[in-house]
């Protein structure tokens, strides 16, 4: 037997022996200051090979020993120079055993008391003192001897679960160092400090090895607790792999040790917290190249099965990609593939707006970073995958959805097609136009951008502050020249504009006074200015003389129905359709019934069969709106804004001030006059008969009667589900209206009904017209007679909202669901109440 | 204040047409704007288009100020300003339109001029209203005379001549004519339209500003009867203009759209300034503010409009009237007087003088 084994051996019993059994604190600190001989370079150091022995045999037992000393021991000796020496083994000896024993006691000990809080606070004051690098340092160097997969699994498990555990065992008693908050920051410093040591090891020659490490952040990762360890390793290791080829070693092995199942986790972290392609190259090397799930995960999960990432992160993920020869193979490939799916018209019905913008986003960011060599060879392709997909958007009914694809359209097509004429759509410029055309434009300035900036700073927002001075600069120039070249400052500069808005062009030709002169002028007159004066008069004059209107209601419904714009008149479609929704008003039974026929008649084009659904939507709001025949009784009188008669029209700018006139007026009086009581000054709204109640049914049952039936130029059922969608929020809209009519109740019932055949519809626009016109049944039908009269489509209904709320892809359609869904509860509760009175 | 005629600074500083509506909705959305002004009073009972506004001025109308309207029935109005009554009416162009009306510095004398082909002369003094003395025009065009007057017993008339371009110039109140100023052969600016006559504080010779129906502004030399320079502002024939002798820069309007600004520099060149556009066509007259500040035009669109003299900024609409404003004056106390064919005179206060 080695001498110097069993001498240690010896000494260890022979001190625990003491520690058990002496009260007396100087006995003890001298038998604790023999033993702390073997740890440290005190005055008397033991020999190395004793040392050795007792670092790995006997160093847990003592400290075990340690843990569970009583709390009146400590205090033995004055000073808590006794203390000071125990507390010294824990933060100077073997740093994964002392972590072990630690946490071991901690968690053994049952409930509050001196001691848990005396070692919770010792395991603090371990972290404090980077004992957790030293800890983890030793696991790297250990590579030879890798005997314990045990051990290090469970010391894996104790160093990320750490904030879990002492959360669990202190209860409220928490340490702020153990909060997650602060444990995974210092976690990922003392990581950097590990890796300094392995680099300074490697180039003292010796062999590391950072699996370890990977390990741990893995596992940290899994844990998702990327952004508090990689938010702190990240800008680390982007300032140390600067220019460095052996940390960028190190870095690489780092993140190819990580075990495949935290691949995903750490690459995602490392993805959103590096700032730019440039670092995350540096920091990941040829790893999608060499690691096959890395593969996956970047070029699958990342882009098509998430769509978390922001746009900057976006942009540096496939700006990684395209910074290597090896990589860029997998940014084509990933550019095919995205169009690929940009082009599935399954994927448009079946994915929501948010991955599609996402995808869109990607797809631009691919292009503006291949180049036309790489691009050529597979040109075809794309462009047919593109193709597909505008055709696919352009059918939808969402307008989001349509200004989508003719925004990738049109940069797509003029990078893929540059010779050819350049695609042009017409929609409006907005947020997302100009920031999609920002990713488009080629790399170099926007990876330039980003490297320079923080990760936040995408090139989109960067650019809009330096446009925005320069227009500042372009609008203050005349602004100056004019200062400048007045040299005389006269009081006269105060002079301030009075309002010149009422300033129009007069219109010469005199607007007809009455309504048949108006469907005259509107049929036969070459006169452009006389059609004019007559179209935005006749609204006016439909309110004010609805007897004469009655007599040719339907004939001047087909007029205004068929009318085209034959001049450019300004807020014609308005002028328009707030007359037609006026003769509708005045004469709703005979021009309702005229209109729905023409619904579904031929040769009508689409956008007339909208204008008349808007129109009966909108003339039933105004027929079902309360206190509406005062209102019409006053709109006799010259209101504002109406063109009622030559010398009204002629005096129009004048008449915008009559209102402030009048306020000053009565606001005179009313102060001027005293009044001795004070009654109800002001009646309440009155009540009065819904005027669509009489009519409502006409509304409603042509226009949901025939929508299976297709027409030669007209298939609701078919491509012409925009009109579809359009009709169910119309009728969604005339229900709503119908609430508290007689007919309500045929009227639920009949569009549940339709409901029911739809529900399946493909379209995200018809879904949501469904979904509102349940929910307007809901509502306007009342609880009693739903309950009597369709139980059954109650029931299909809940079960196809459950249904939806949970599984439709559309955001809305799944709120609106919800909500549905809301008020069917309200209903029953409803119904359950009132039994008892 | 005042500066040398050839300086080209300030005309630069007023809107050009095409940056004027975004200013315009600038300040409007900048502050709050205050709702357009109401007149002082309006006065009625011209029972006819009123065509012709002077105001009394000078010390002579102590203290009981007066406006002359001239109406399309051939009467001239002497309205008190202070009952808002009309104090008498002038029946001297057997019934025919009267196009101007002109007070003479030196007394209670005023000039009519009316479609009669008359230019009557009246005594006004202590009530007195008979015709002293009477011109024969020769021709009956659109064009307003105008005089050089200033305190002396002889002024100087420049009427519309013979031909329908010609204008002459007499000596008054002797009536001799001094000369008659012809564009030459070459030139065909089509009808006289409106005359300016004034002096320059430099030199004695009066010099007159013409405007012609092919929308250009001429400017004569009297003394020397030529033409010293041309310049075309306006697409349609100029109807009225009126200058600022001080800042050696003038406005004309036009039956088009644009309100023309325009300068003269010391060689006694006309050159255009920028013009300003408006929203309907037709300006029947001009007027500067006698304190040079503002400027009013009488447009056929039935409404006032007031600019900002030094930078054309326009500064009020004023819609009153329901018919083409024909005239509109300046009182020395600043008052504004727009006479239309509504048959209405309207008085407005804006941005009273300090």
């Amino acid at each position: 037997m080695d001498p110097a084994r069993s001498e240690v051996r010896l000494a260890v019993q022979d001190a625990l022996h003491t520690l058990s059994s002496s009260e007396d604190g100087g006995h003890i600190f001298s038998t604790l200051g023999s033993l702390k001989r073997y740890l440290s370079d005190t005055e008397s150091p033991a020999l190395p090979r004793e040392k050795e022995e007792f670092a790995t045999v006997h160093f847990s037992p003592v400290l075990r020993r340690l843990a569970v000393m009583s709390p009146g021991w400590l205090e033995l000796l004055p000073d808590g120079r006794l203390e000071e020496l125990w507390a010294s083994f824990f933060l100077e000896g073997p740093a994964d055993q002392a972590f072990l024993v630690l946490m071991e006691s901690i968690e053994s000990t049952a409930g509050p008391s001196f001691r848990l809080m005396r070692m919770a606070q010792l395991l603090a004051e371990f972290l404090r003192a980077g004992r957790m690098a030293a800890l983890m340092e030793a696991q790297c160097r250990q590579r030879t001897s890798p005997g314990f997969p045990l051990l290090r699994e469970t010391l894996l498990s104790r160093v990320v679960g750490l904030p879990d555990r002492l959360g669990n065992c202190l209860q409220r008693g928490n340490l702020a160092e153990f909060l997650p908050q602060n444990y995974f920051p210092l976690l990922g410093k003392e990581a950097v400090r590990v890796l300094q040591a392995v680099v300074d090891s490697l180039r003292g020659g010796s062999d590391c090895s950072v699996s370890f490490v990977s390990q741990v952040l893995g596992k940290v990762c899994v844990h998702g607790r990327q952004q508090e360890t990689l938010g702190v390793l990240v800008p680390g290791l982007t300032t140390l792999t600067e220019g460095s080829c052996l940390w960028q070693r190190v870095c690489w092995r780092l993140v190819e040790q990580v075990p495949d199942r935290a691949v995903e986790a750490v690459l995602t972290g490392f993805v959103e917290a590096a700032p730019g392609p440039e670092v995350l190259s540096r920091l990941l090397g040829n790893l999608v190249v060499k690691n096959k799930k890395a593969r996956f995960v970047v070029t699958r999960k990342l882009l098509f099965l998430q769509y978390r990432l922001t746009t900057p992160v976006l942009q540096s993920l496939l700006g990684y990609l395209a910074m290597d020869s090896q990589r860029r193979p997998l940014l084509l490939q990933a550019l095919k593939e995205l169009l690929d799916t940009w082009g599935s018209s399954s994927a448009i019905r079946h994915t929501p707006l948010p991955q599609q913008r996402y995808i869109s986003k990607a797809v631009l960011i691919c292009l503006a970073h291949l180049g036309d060599a790489e691009l050529w060879d597979s040109r075809d392709e794309l462009l047919g995958s593109m193709m597909a997909g505008v055709k696919c958007r352009l059918d939808s009914s969402l307008p989001a959805m349509r200004h989508l694809g003719m925004i990738v359209a049109e940069v797509v097509s003029a990078r893929l097609h540059p010779e050819g004429p350049p695609l042009r759509f017409q929609y409006e410029e907005d947020e997302l136009s100009r920031e999609m055309r920002a990713l488009a434009t080629p790399g170099p300035a926007g990876g330039g951008a980003l490297e320079a900036g923080s990760p936040s700073l995408a090139p989109a927002p960067a650019e809009t502050p330096t446009e925005t001075p320069a227009e500042a600069v372009d609008s203050s120039v005349p602004q100056a020249q004019l200062e400048g070249s007045d040299s005389e400052l006269d009081s006269d500069d105060e002079f301030v504009p009075y309002d010149m808005s009422g300033d129009r062009e007069l219109k010469s030709s005199k607007a007809p006074a009455y309504v048949r002169d108006c469907v005259e002028a509107l049929t036969t007159s070459e006169d452009g200015e006389r059609w004019e004066a007559a179209l935005r008069a006749l609204e006016g004059l439909v309110c004010k003389s609805p007897e004469a209107t009655r007599e040719v209601s339907v004939e001047l419904a087909k007029v205004l129905l068929h009318l085209e714009e034959r001049t450019c008149v300004a807020g014609f479609e308005g002028l328009r359709q707030r007359a037609l929704v006026a003769v509708t008003v005045t004469d709703p039974a005979r021009v309702a019934e005229y209109l729905t026929s023409q619904f579904y008649a031929l040769n009508y084009s689409l956008r007339q069969r909208m204008d008349i659904l808007d129109v009966l939507t909108l003339a039933a709001q105004e027929l079902s709106r309360p206190g509406r025949l005062r209102r019409a009784a006053q709109h006799g009188h010259p209101g504002p804004g109406t063109y009622c008669s030559p010398p009204l029209a002629a005096s129009q700018p004048g008449s915008a001030a009559a209102p402030d006139w009048r306020l000053a007026v009565e606001e005179r009086i009313r102060s001027k006059t005293r009044r001795f009581s004070k009654g109800a000054p002001r009646l309440g709204p009155v009540g009065g008969p819904n005027a669509f109640n009489s009519v409502a049914g006409c509304f409603f049952f042509p226009l949901i009667q025939r929508f299976d039936r297709p027409l030669v130029t007209f298939d609701l059922l078919g491509d012409d589900q925009l009109v579809l969608g359009k009709l169910t929020h119309t009728l969604g809209a005339m229900m709503y209206l119908a609430v508290n009519a007689t007919v309500a109740v045929p009227m639920g019932k009949a569009l549940l009904e339709f409901v029911w055949a739809l529900r399946f519809h493909g379209d995200a626009y018809v879904r949501r017209g469904l979904l509102s016109a349940v929910s307007s049944v809901l509502l306007s039908v009342p609880a009693q007679r739903l309950l009597e009269d369709l139980p059954d489509e109650l029931l299909e209904a809940r079960s196809w909202l459950a249904d939806v709320a949970e599984k439709d892809p559309d955001e809305d359609c799944r709120v609106l669901a919800v909500k549905a869904l809301l008020l069917l509860e309200r209903l029953k509760d409803k119904l359950l109440l009132p039994p008892s009175p | 204040m005042c500066e040398s005629p050839g300086r080209p600074g300030p005309a630069l500083c007023f809107c050009v047409p095409s940056q004027s509506p975004g200013d315009c909705a600038l300040l409007s959305m900048a502050a709050h704007v205050p709702p357009p002004p109401d007149p002082q009073f309006v006065l009625r009972g011209t029972r006819s288009a009123v065509h012709a506004l002077h105001f009394c001025r000078g010390a002579q109308a102590q203290g009981c100020q007066l406006l002359f309207s001239g109406s399309q029935a051939g009467l001239v109005h002497i309205w008190s300003l202070q009952t808002r009554r009309a104090v008498a009416a002038l029946d001297g162009h057997g019934g025919q339109c009267v196009t101007w009306l002109q007070t003479l510095p030196q007394g209670h004398q005023l000039l009519s001029q009316g479609r009669d082909l008359k230019l009557c002369l009246w005594d006004l003094v202590e009530g007195r209203n008979a015709v002293v003395d009477s011109v024969h025009l020769e021709s009956v065009g659109f064009c307003r005379s105008a005089i050089l007057a200033s305190g002396q017993p002889r002024w100087t008339l420049a009427v519309p001549g013979k031909g329908s371009n010609e204008v002459q110039i007499l000596e008054m109140p002797s009536r001799t004519p001094v000369c008659t100023l012809k564009p030459e052969a070459g030139a065909k600016p089509g009808m006289l339209m409106c005359l300016r006559l004034w002096q320059a504080n430099s030199g004695p010779r009066p010099l007159l500003l013409a405007g012609y129906e092919d929308g250009s502004v001429v400017l004569w030399d009297i003394s020397e009867r030529k033409m010293c320079s041309r310049v075309a502002c306006h697409e349609e024939p100029v109807m009225g203009l009126d200058f600022d002798p001080q800042k050696a820069r003038g406005v004309s309007g036009s039956a088009g759209k644009a309100l023309a600004v325009w300068s003269l520099d010391g060689r006694q060149a006309l050159q255009v300034r920028g013009t300003h556009e408006l929203t309907n066509p037709g300006v029947a007259e001009v007027t500067i503010r006698p304190d040079r500040k503002i400027l009013a035009t009488a447009g056929w669109d039935h409404r006032i409009r007031v600019f900002h003299w030094r930078t054309m900024k326009p500064l009020a609409v004023l819609a009153l009237h329901s018919a083409a404003v024909q005239c509109v004056a300046f009182a020395a106390s600043g008052l504004l007087a727009a006479g239309s064919k509504d048959q209405r005179i309207s008085v407005w206060s804006l941005y009273p003088p300090t």
